[in-house]
């Protein structure tokens, strides 16, 4: 890479190699969050633009520490509305911001693609931090860095994923890139919850926990969101909790040195009991430390001058 | 060209589904009329005669005009995207001498007024013949009946809440009756709203790939199913617009197996394009009904050959660049199709997927049928709506030399072969191809 990717946009164009390098970049930045000046002089005179039009607190933040735990200026703009109705096109939004040359535009937007179109209209470099139902590549690449530090490898690993697959960037993201590095990728959900075209992605499809737990090295539960309720989609987050949550008994089925991720934020008590979330198996926290040194691994990739080390 | 009143066709291959003629032949058009068909024919005539004007037609197609039963011209209201004068231009460079137009315009034509203002904008302004088409619904509302005796006295040839279906069983049931008493063929949106919110694409691999709220094809498939029943139950004449499911092709087949009046529609789109056209974002590829899998595009296409599928009907549906060059999600759907028809279907044809006669049959003789519209015909002494077609010419699809004001092509780029070379509405020449309108 340095040059070789311009943008971050999805899992699914990227090679396993890049996947690696990515991963392996994110264990040099890893120590920096613990040294005493948590800062590196890489990116200095480089601007990262925080993009978001969706709430967001744990991606918005980890990006920007990232971008200033590297040195850059790191500006965040927040757009409450990203309907074309009321407020500025996209287009114009991304044009205004290309005029005052950014060298990064990390965006999160609530329209699949939006990621891309910007992408199209700008010379900076694009990190998708979420679009839509489609994919969030640093989650996945965060969560492939937790893994592989807690397990050592990810291939021939049992990935169990549950939860709202069928709304999922982070279960997009995540079946991409497991299966490319060579993980077993098993989803459980209620058949509402479950995408068309599941196969393609070549996981095994569970109806029930209990089989899709079994045996598992990893199981990463995903967030219920209420309005799939109105959506007529689950019932009740109570029989939801019953048949599809994540407790003690549940994950006793899996082996025993299994970890339990979530990308958050959780819903205790649904997807997840709060002594799972909070239990010895639980890398939840250490999925959001690495998040960090992931995203500094890839801004550094995507913003660094060619030759520029990691860490000087 | 002041004076002429005589245009000889010489020597093309005289294609006309409405006689079953097809062979090398000459055709003499006089004012309006087409006087003379025959091989031969206009042997006798010299090129220095006054007043005539003889066009080599030599290993070209010289066919009635075409017609499509649905095209946006969006106006009233929508002029930005297109007119009538710009829409009718294209419809005159894609071989269309007749148009029926959507009401989906600003105001809706779901009134007296907005059908007259458009008859005589067309008759003005139009290079070909334009039809309206009313409301079956209020606003496309779906809930109150649109005054459909009034639109039919002022000229619409049938009804259509296109954009939108008539979800409602019972509106649909009375529609389908008042419409019968008018008889005015009834054309239906097919797409069970409920089925689709929030839809951007066919609901498929696809649509999982890019994270987009799939349209099903049950969707379509069983308003069909349902419209067909309540055609039966009322005797009325019933039309799918824009059919895209092997489902619904094969509803129709049903039906017509039992002699009912359900007739059926594909675009040029549906018969040419997946889903996969939609990957990278594609909002050329945004349309509605959804651009589906390939199992569907053969359906269809064999549904089309068979004569299940009736007609090939455009949904001719211009947007302005701008409002095309956004995220996905916010991007209208629809695309251009007059100016790319004729060369896909022979794309068809080159593939022996289908027959030329069959193709002409179907932009022809069939659509008119459908409506109950006066048929092109090359029969001596019909009117000279007359398509002169060079079937080999390969070229490369440009939105930019397009006559349509909105350029929203998913064949820019294409390289296609077979185009309309010279259009006649009336005897009058409205097209030729080489840039200069006539």
């Amino acid at each position: 890479m340095n040059g070789s990717v311009r943008h971050l946009l999805g899992i699914e164009d990227l090679p396993a190699r890049d996947i690696v390098q990515f991963l392996d970049t994110a264990e040099v930045f890893f120590g920096v969050s613990t040294r005493r000046v948590r800062k590196v002089p890489t990116l200095r005179g480089k601007t990262v633009i925080n993009l978001f039009f969706e709430a967001s607190t744990r991606t918005r933040t980890s990006f920007e520490i990232a971008g200033k735990r590297l040195s850059a200026d790191v500006v965040n703009i927040s757009v409450s509305t990203s309907s074309v109705s009321k407020g500025e096109t996209l287009l114009d939004t991304v044009k205004n911001l290309e005029a005052m040359h950014p060298d990064v535009i990390v965006v999160r937007h609530s329209a699949s693609g939006a990621p891309h179109f910007i992408a199209r209209h700008t010379h900076a470099g694009v990190v998708n931090a979420g679009d839509g139902m489609h994919e969030h590549p640093t989650q996945a690449l965060l969560d492939a860095f937790t893994i592989r530090r807690a397990k050592g490898h990810i291939a021939d690993l049992v990935v169990t994923i549950s939860g709202d697959i069928a709304h999922s960037r982070v279960a997009r993201s995540n079946a991409l890139l497991l299966t490319r590095l060579g993980a077993k990728v098993r989803v459980c959900a209620p058949r509402t919850l479950l995408p068309a075209g599941l196969e393609q992605y070549g996981v095994e499809v569970f109806d029930a926990l209990g089989p899709a737990v079994e045996g598992a090295d990893v199981v990463m539960m995903l967030r219920i969101q209420h309005e799939r309720l109105t959506e007529a989609l689950i019932p009740s987050t109570r029989e939801y909790a019953r048949t599809f949550g994540l407790n003690r008994a549940m994950l006793a089925r899996a082996k025993p040195d299994a970890i339990v991720m979530h990308p958050g934020p959780m819903n205790r008590g649904v997807e997840i009991d709060a002594d799972v979330a909070d239990g010895p198996r639980s890398v939840i926290l250490d999925q959001v430390e690495a998040g960090v040194a992931v995203r500094m691994a890839v801004l550094y990739l995507l913003a660094a001058e060619a030759g520029q080390s990691p860490l000087a | 060209m002041p004076g002429v009143t005589r245009t000889v066709l010489r020597g093309g291959r005289v294609i006309d589904p409405s006689t079953g003629r097809d062979e090398v032949a000459d055709v003499i058009i006089e004012g309006e009329i087409i006087v003379t068909v025959g091989p031969m024919a206009a042997a006798g005539v010299k090129d220095d005669e006054r007043d005539t004007v003889i066009i080599d037609c030599v290993g070209r197609w010289v066919t009635p005009g075409f017609v499509d039963l649905h095209t946006h011209l969006r106006e009233p209201g929508l002029e930005y995207k297109e007119d009538i004068a710009s829409g009718t231009r294209a419809a005159a460079a894609g071989g269309f001498t007749t148009v029926c137009a959507m009401p989906n315009t600003k105001p809706v034509n779901d009134n007296r007024a907005i059908t007259e203002m458009m008859v005589a904008k067309g008759r003005s302004h139009g290079l070909v013949n334009v039809h309206p088409i009313g409301a079956i619904t209020r606003g496309l509302a779906g809930k109150e009946l649109a005054e459909m005796a009034d639109l039919r006295a002022a000229g619409c040839v049938a009804v259509s809440d296109d954009g939108r279906c008539v979800s409602d069983a019972g509106v649909m049931r009375r529609a389908l009756e008042y419409a019968r008493t008018f008889g005015l063929v009834v054309v239906q949106h097919a797409e069970d709203h409920g089925l689709t919110a929030g839809a951007q694409m066919h609901e498929g691999r696809v649509s999982t790939r890019l994270g987009l709220k799939g349209w099903p094809r049950v969707a379509e498939d069983h308003i069909v199913a349902r419209d067909i029943m309540l055609a039966q139950t009322t005797g009325a004449s019933y039309h799918v617009a824009h059919a895209s499911t092997a489902g619904s092709a094969a509803l129709v087949r049903e039906a017509k197996s039992r002699g009912m009046a359900v007739t059926a529609e594909v675009t040029p789109h549906h018969l040419t394009l997946t889903d996969e056209a939609v990957l990278g974002y594609n909002t050329a590829c945004k349309v509605n009904p959804p651009l589906r899998e390939q199992s569907d595009v053969d359906a269809m296409i064999d549904a089309l050959a068979e004569g299940t599928i009736d007609c090939v009907a455009t949904d001719h549906a211009p947007h302005a660049e701008r409002e095309k060059d956004c995220e996905f999600a916010e991007a209208p759907p629809g695309m251009l199709g007059l100016e790319t028809c004729l060369p896909l279907l022979l794309g068809l044809v080159q593939k022996r997927r289908i027959t030329a006669n069959r193709v002409i049959e179907s932009l022809t003789t069939s659509p008119a049928k459908v409506f109950g519209l006066r048929v092109p015909s090359m029969r001596e002494g019909s009117r000279a709506d007359v398509v002169v077609i060079d079937p080999e010419c390969v070229w490369t699809v440009t939105a930019k030399r397009m006559q349509s004001k909105s350029k929203n092509s998913p064949f820019e780029g294409w390289s296609v072969t077979g185009r309309v070379e010279r259009t006649f509405v009336a005897g009058r020449e409205v097209y030729r191809h080489a840039g200069e309108g006539v």
